[in-house]
This record gives structure tokens, C-alpha cells and sequence, in this order.
């Protein structure tokens, strides 16, 4: 896989990220050294093994349905850019 | 026959209930609906680096209970999948849900329309997932204000085949999905405060042609009678474009309830591309027999299983069988209701009657209905025999009941002097004073007139204080007249 700019337009857009067109041009050939990186994994033939998602084999890692509060109001929005006494404050976003 | 009737919509809806579980899908933090602004979040729900999610085991409870009261497969492997995508409400640019494993496959809704006859609906699916933050919009100029109680609150997504046919289907199915869940006790269903929400595929076709026409998303549909309409709405706009001879393309619309049209979302040019994998963060669930079995003993008797009983085997009409088996409260207090009584109908008739009036009047559910099934079954004895008119028994002595729960109701009705005369004596003696008062009546009745009788049974209530037993008292009048 070859990333050019538009890959990069529009995973920036995915990820809700600006760029101008000289860090456009970066982020292709850092991109593109990743994936070369990455590629060698080619060279083996994987065909016979399962994908690795879980790093072990347990099932059913689950929790009684408890209320357990771990954080306050304040230490919630502490470390936020932007907020209010209540809210979370960030750029308008309107779906219309 | 007008250009409508050559089309046939196609429907299928995306139902997500809000289970109401005490903490959220993958964090502890409360699921609580209604406190102030991010008071129930943790570094799970904020997306901080580092935190893990561990999964509710209650979630599982009731999507598998869920399953299996629409007789869906229950997924034995089960893993979750990230959603990605950006957005304020969702700190941590991912949504967790099962992609393509849902703990149900190829369930049923069973629904009855008005003139009795039953649908069904296929299910697709049914997944678990969590919910997102919310949003506001309007209270700021420049900001959006971002509340993220709500991320994380478990949900289970409904998704139904494209087997719905009209806005009022749709509409019937939706309040049968409700009612399900209030009867599960996984979900309030409460549409207007977002634990119950649907979004609506909509295509419509001629009418005999299989493939079908292009479908467009509705969403922002927040009642039951908002779904309803904006179905009727977009069947209309689609089918005038189609006459029009005007193309459209795959979107998405949004309601708006103030006109009742719909716009269109989000342009093809922005759509979304979810990259969804495999989320290695949480360990697959692995759902064996032994846990179904468990989960099916908590099975709760269910509204259409119910309606079936009263109809089949106890005889009631679809009418009381509806409205007995739309609550489950009234519902399971009906059972055990009549399970203490002669036969399922008297059952019935209190129910529908004196006990819904109250309920009705007072603005209040079942569940504050002071009087035990067992004690208005005591009251229902004394009227089949024949020991208190039915009209006092349902006008005075129930009201009576009502504040002394606790009473007996015979000894009641005899404190309060309501028990039935039907000593032949005491009435024959009333019956002939009455005769004697009213000649030209008497005249009347013997010319013919028979309705007059009502005057002299109107009479003997009054003198009898509404205690004198109609059969006995009709009989002793005609006896009288007729001599």
C-alpha cells in the first residue's frame, strides 16, 4: 500500500486533524516509512496462523454491577482544555 | 386508485434500548439518568490513557434475556469491536460494540394489529454496545456544552428485518419492543428521555417488484408518534419523487417535528468510514448452555404468552386481553387475581372496571393500588354470593376498601349495612306498600305497560337503601302483578 496525499487528507479528516501542505508532505513519507516498516511482515507466510488479538486466553473478565465513584466532578474536568463549572466546553459542532 | 396505492413502503427499524443497569457497560461509574452534568464519570468513561474496561456482567444478562424472549440464537463466542470515529461525546474516538459477533441472530416480534390478526417481525440481530455523551448545542454562542454521564450506559441494539410495511406497523412494533422490555425490567422504554431511541430504513416499491428501491435513514424521531409520522412522511416524499420521475441517493434524514418533513443529514462526501476492529481490551464472552438455562429461570411471564392464555383458555375478548396485558403490573396482578375468583371474566370486569376507574382518577399505576389481589377477591366472593349488590359492592364498598385495605370486606359491608336483603318477608312487605302507593301505575303495568316495573324496582331500592336483591325483588313484583 502506497499512502499519497490523499490517503493522508483523509484519514486527517477521520481524525478531525488540519494540516498545511508542507506537513501534508511529511506526514506522507513518515506514513509511507511505517508501512514499509510494517511490510517486512510480508516476506512470512502467515497464511496458517490465527490473528493474535488477546494477549492471553481468558474468557468472561467481568464485574458485579456495582456502583464504584472514583473520581469527582472537579478532578473530572480538571484536566479538560476548556470547560465551565458543569461542562466540557469544545468548538461548536452542529449536525445540520 | 391514486398513485400511492401502486407502491409498497419497506421498513425496518434500528431500535437501541438504554438497559437499566446500575453501572455502566465497561466502567463502574454510575448509569443513573438525571444528575447534574458529568457527576458519573471516571477516567474509563473520559478515555484517559492507560484505564481498561472490564465488562457488566448484567449487560449480558439482559441481552441474553432479551434473546431469548424473541426466541433469537444465542451467540456462544461472543468479542466486542471498536467503532472509530471522532466526536465530542465520545472522548475516547471509539465506541465498543459487537460487530460481527451479536449475541443474537434471527429473532421474532410477535404484534397484534388493530383487527386482531398478529405480525411478526424478523430480527437481525441483537448486539450490546454503549452509549455516547451528550451534546448541547443551542445554550452556548460558540461553544457546544459536552455531559458525559450518559457514555458508557449499556445498550442493546435491536435491528429488525425490512419486514415492516406501513408508518403504523412501524409504530405497533415499536410499542411491542416497549412493552417487552418494561416486562423484562431492562429498560424504562421512556422514548421522550432517550432510553428507548429509532432510527427508520425506509424504501419504497411498486407494488409485485422484488428488488428493492433505494433506502434513506431517518433518525431524530424522539416519541412513538414522531416515528409514526415521520414513516408516513417519507413514504409520501419518496414515492411523489419517484412519480415526479426524479432519482434520489442513500441517505441520511433527520426529522423535524415541528413541520413533520424530513432533511437530509450528512452528504455522501463526509460519510463515515468506521474502521471497526477487533477491541483486544476486552476478553471474549463465552456464553454456554448451563448460563442460558440459568438466565431462562428468570424468565418473567411475557405480554404475548399472556394475551394467548386469556384469549385461548380463559375466554376473555381481545379487547380486555389487550388491555389487561398492555402493563405488567395489571397483567400479573390479573393472574394471581384470578387465579382467587370463580372464573377469569368477574376477574376481568373489576379489573377493567372499578379498578382501572381508580387508577384513571387518581393518576396513579398499579403498583400504588392499596388492595391485595387476595382482598378483592374477598369482595368479588360476597357479590357472586349474592350477598351485596354488585353497584354497592363496586360504588361504596370498594371506595371503603380502598382506604381500609386491611378490612374484612364482610365485616365491612356489614358494619356498614350493605349486605344484600333478600328476606322474602321484610321485601314482600316493602313491595306491597309500594303497590298500594302507586294504583295508577299498577293499571298501566296490567294494561301492558311493562316497563313501569323499573319505577317500583327504583321505589324498593330507595325504601331498601340499594340492599334489596334485584332477582328476589323482580320475582316478588311479578308475583304480585301478575296474581
Amino acid at each position: 500500500m502506497q499512502i499519497d496525499k490523499e490517503t493522508v487528507r483523509k484519514l486527517a479528516h477521520l481524525a478531525r486533524l488540519e494540516f498545511d501542505e508542507n506537513s501534508a508532505e511529511t506526514m506522507v513519507n513518515d506514513m509511507n516509512r511505517m508501512l514499509d516498516f510494517v511490510a517486512k511482515l510480508d516476506a512470512i507466510d502467515v497464511s496458517q496462523v490465527e490473528p493474535l488479538i488477546y494477549m492471553n486466553e481468558d474468557v468472561n473478565v467481568w464485574r458485579k454491577d456495582e456502583v464504584i465513584n472514583t473520581i469527582t466532578h472537579e478532578e473530572a474536568l480538571k484536566n479538560a482544555p476548556k470547560k465551565d463549572t458543569d461542562f466540557f466546553r469544545v468548538p461548536k459542532v452542529i449536525e445540520k | 386508485m391514486s398513485a400511492y396505492d401502486l407502491y409498497e413502503p419497506v421498513i425496518g427499524l434500528e431500535v437501541h434500548i438504554q438497559l437499566n443497569t446500575q453501572s455502566k457497560a465497561f466502567s463502574s461509574d454510575s448509569a443513573s439518568y438525571g444528575a447534574d452534568p458529568n457527576t458519573q464519570v471516571s477516567p474509563i468513561t473520559l478515555g484517559h490513557p492507560g484505564t481498561l474496561p472490564r465488562f457488566n456482567e448484567q449487560t449480558l444478562e439482559y441481552a441474553v434475556l432479551l434473546g431469548l424472549a424473541t426466541k433469537s440464537q444465542i451467540r456462544e463466542w461472543n468479542e466486542f469491536a471498536r467503532k472509530n470515529y471522532f466526536y465530542a461525546d465520545l472522548p475516547k474516538g471509539y465506541q465498543i460494540t459487537q460487530h460481527t459477533t451479536p449475541i443474537c441472530t434471527g429473532g421474532q416480534i410477535h404484534f397484534r394489529l388493530e383487527d386482531g390478526s398478529e405480525r411478526v417481525v424478523n430480527l437481525t440481530r441483537i448486539h450490546m454496545e454503549e452509549d455516547a455523551g451528550k451534546s448541547m448545542h443551542d445554550q452556548d454562542i460558540y461553544d457546544s456544552l459536552v455531559d458525559l454521564n450518559r457514555c458508557g450506559v449499556p445498550l442493546l441494539e435491536i435491528v429488525s428485518e425490512p419486514d415492516i410495511r406501513s408508518a403504523q406497523e412501524a409504530y405497533l412494533y415499536l410499542t411491542e419492543i416497549r412493552k417487552l422490555v418494561r416486562y423484562l425490567g431492562i429498560c424504562d422504554g421512556n422514548m421522550e428521555e432517550g432510553s428507548l431511541r429509532c432510527d427508520a430504513n425506509i424504501s419504497v416499491r411498486k407494488k409485485g417488484e422484488a428488488k428493492f428501491g433505494t433506502k434513506v435513514e431517518v433518525k431524530n424521531m424522539n416519541s412513538f408518534n414522531n416515528v409514526r409520522r415521520a414513516i408516513e412522511h417519507e413514504i409520501i416524499r419518496q414515492i411523489d419523487l419517484l412519480e415526479s420521475g426524479q432519482s434520489f441517493t442513500s441517505e441520511t434524514r433527520s426529522f423535524n417535528a415541528e413541520n413533520g418533513t424530513t432533511f437530509a443529514l450528512r452528504s455522501k462526501e463526509e460519510a463515515n468510514d468506521y474502521r471497526y476492529f477487533p477491541e483486544p481490551d476486552l476478553q471474549p464472552v463465552v456464553v454456554n448452555e448451563a448460563y442460558i438455562s440459568q438466565i431462562a429461570t428468570m424468565m418473567p411471564p411475557l405480554p404475548h404468552e399472556l394475551y394467548a392464555r386469556y384469549t385461548k383458555e380463559w375466554g376473555l375478548s381481545d379487547f380486555d386481553a389487550r388491555n389487561l396485558t398492555d402493563d405488567k403490573s395489571i397483567a400479573l396482578y390479573f393472574n394471581e387475581l384470578s387465579q382467587l375468583v370463580s372464573t377469569a371474566k368477574s376477574a376481568a370486569n373489576w379489573m377493567m372496571g372499578p379498578v382501572k376507574s381508580w387508577l384513571n382518577q387518581e393518576a396513579k399505576s398499579l403498583n400504588e393500588f392499596p388492595m391485595s389481589p387476595s382482598k378483592l377477591a374477598e369482595l368479588i366472593a360476597l357479590v357472586e354470593s349474592g350477598k351485596v349488590s354488585h353497584s354497592v359492592a363496586a360504588q361504596r364498598l370498594f371506595p371503603e376498601l380502598i382506604l381500609q385495605p386491611k378490612a374484612n370486606p364482610q365485616s365491612l359491608a356489614e358494619s356498614l349495612n350493605l349486605i344484600m336483603d333478600s328476606d322474602e318477608e321484610g321485601l314482600k312487605a316493602m313491595v306491597d306498600e309500594i303497590l298500594a302507593a302507586w294504583p295508577e301505575k299498577v293499571a298501566e303495568f296490567k294494561a301492558g305497560k311493562k316497563g313501569v316495573l323499573g319505577l317500583f324496582m327504583g321505589e324498593l331500592m330507595k325504601k331498601s337503601k340499594g340492599k334489596a336483591d334485584p332477582k328476589t325483588a323482580t320475582q316478588l313484583f311479578n308475583n304480585a302483578l301478575n296474581a
